[in-house]
């Protein structure tokens, strides 16, 4: 389904570095450290508290959870599409980088993908922290032009008569796609419903598939 | 500003980095520089200022770099600017200079809260706005030295309110300590054709939030 080109060397990704630069970039980042937390701008444990926050406790499984809420519950979904921010609150999420949320659903007639041009803006308390490709300049940069060959590269082709919008995040709203409830999943309950909702379906550049 | 951060519409950056089974980090310092940056928001900030800082760095160095390597220098340029690090001490990571710091710095409870609650944008005020949802605007043309957030790809373009979101902070005077200048933030469909040229037919649209004084009527 996807490709798998990051073996391809790129300069712009941190995989492609040497062990040499890596190590520069460490000592770099030690002298910055030491600097905050000796001159009182951090401290330690607020620093481990955030890394274990948003490596460990949020993640795309909390928006799947939304997802398949929306997709049994026609009332949740309205109330999610009229006011996202306070319907996914009532799930326990939202907080930092999810202050103003609005979903967008996908139809048979409309796609919704989305981004940010200009830097990086994602909706943390429900997916976690971006992949490197949503942070990368090829995404971007070209995803607001020539969406459909963008979707084709995550092995996503829409009809010619399928509008496709894309949401480019350039203010503190945060856009998460609501996808389509796949065929052949009437049977499945909410748990087995967020469990095959995966990120890319949600930032709107994949479609919910049955494994 | 102009610089290369504001990359919508370019097409030649070639294919996009996908992963399978990503990390949240790639390496350990990326997981500290990202709470480094977070953490120190509370004397760096606001957020505007630590975007604009990055948008800042020489186009060559932008591209030449990282996502994390470009958080980690936006907290050395706001450091810098705010009086908190002397190049001195960024080179050798060394303190030599002390500032009066106003309270001590945020603790594991207050960036737990920080996250939990986040930093809303929006402000109650009784603005009214100045246009309404079908409205036709165009996006102003402003020469911007310092932080904007209209994208170049939609300056000079016009296109149809499609939603009212309140006051919203305003970017540009709040990344340079000129105040919060809450304003209507609108949410603005651009059509393919009027952003790319009279020759697209597909049937695609971009939708973009957009502050007041960034728009006149079409």
């Amino acid at each position: 389904m996807t490709t798998h080109n990051h073996d391809t060397p790129n300069p712009y990704h941190k995989s492609d570095r040497d062990d040499a630069a890596n190590k520069a970039i460490e000592e770099r980042v030690d002298k910055i450290e030491s600097l905050l937390l000796e001159k009182g701008l951090v401290s330690q444990d607020a620093l481990e508290k955030l890394a274990d926050i948003y490596e460990n406790d949020l993640g795309p499984m909390n928006g799947a959870k939304v997802v398949a809420r929306a997709w049994v519950d026609d009332e949740f979904k309205k109330r999610l599409l009229d006011d996202a921010t306070s319907a996914i609150a009532e799930l326990g999420y939202g907080g930092l980088q999810g202050e103003h949320v609005v979903v967008k659903e996908n139809t048979p007639e409309v796609h919704n993908v989305v981004v940010c041009t200009l830097c990086s803006c994602y909706p943390w308390p429900i997916l976690g922290l971006p992949p490197n490709w949503y942070k990368s300049f090829a995404y971007r940069s070209k995803v607001v032009i020539e969406p459909r060959e963008v979707l084709a590269e995550f092995g996503t082709s829409l009809a010619d008569d399928v509008e496709v919008r894309v949401w480019d995040s350039s203010a503190e709203i945060r856009y998460l796609v609501l996808p389509e409830r796949p065929e052949g999943t009437g049977n499945f309950s909410e748990e087995e419903l967020a469990a095959i909702v995966k990120r890319d379906d949600m930032i709107g550049v994949t479609t919910v598939t049955v494994p | 500003m102009n610089n290369i951060h504001d990359m919508g519409g370019i097409t030649q950056f070639g294919p996009i980095p996908q992963e399978t089974d990503e990390p949240v980090f790639h390496a350990e310092w990326e997981k500290r520089v990202f709470a480094l940056n977070i953490a120190s928001l509370a004397f760096l900030g606001p957020v505007d200022r630590a975007r604009h800082a990055v948008e800042r760095l020489n186009t060559v160095e932008y591209l030449n770099s990282s996502y994390y390597q470009r958080w980690l220098r936006g907290v050395e340029i706001m450091a810098k600017d705010l009086g908190y690090f002397t190049d001195e001490e960024i080179a050798s990571g060394k303190a030599t200079s002390t500032k009066e710091m106003p309270h001590p710095p945020p603790d594991a409870a207050a960036v737990e809260g920080l996250s939990r609650h986040g930093v809303p944008s929006t402000r109650d005020d009784d603005r009214q706005p100045a246009y309404k949802t079908g409205d036709k605007v165009r996006v102003r043309i402003m020469e911007t030295k310092g932080h904007n957030r209209a994208p170049n790809y939609v300056k000079g373009k016009s296109g149809l309110i499609t939603h009212f979101n309140g006051s919203h902070v305003f970017p540009d005077t709040h990344a340079h300590d000129k105040g919060e200048n809450a304003q209507p933030l609108y949410t603005v469909r651009f059509e393919a054709k009027t952003l790319w040229g009279e020759n697209v037919t597909r049937k695609d649209c971009v939708y973009i939030d957009l502050w007041e004084d960034y728009l006149e009527s079409a």
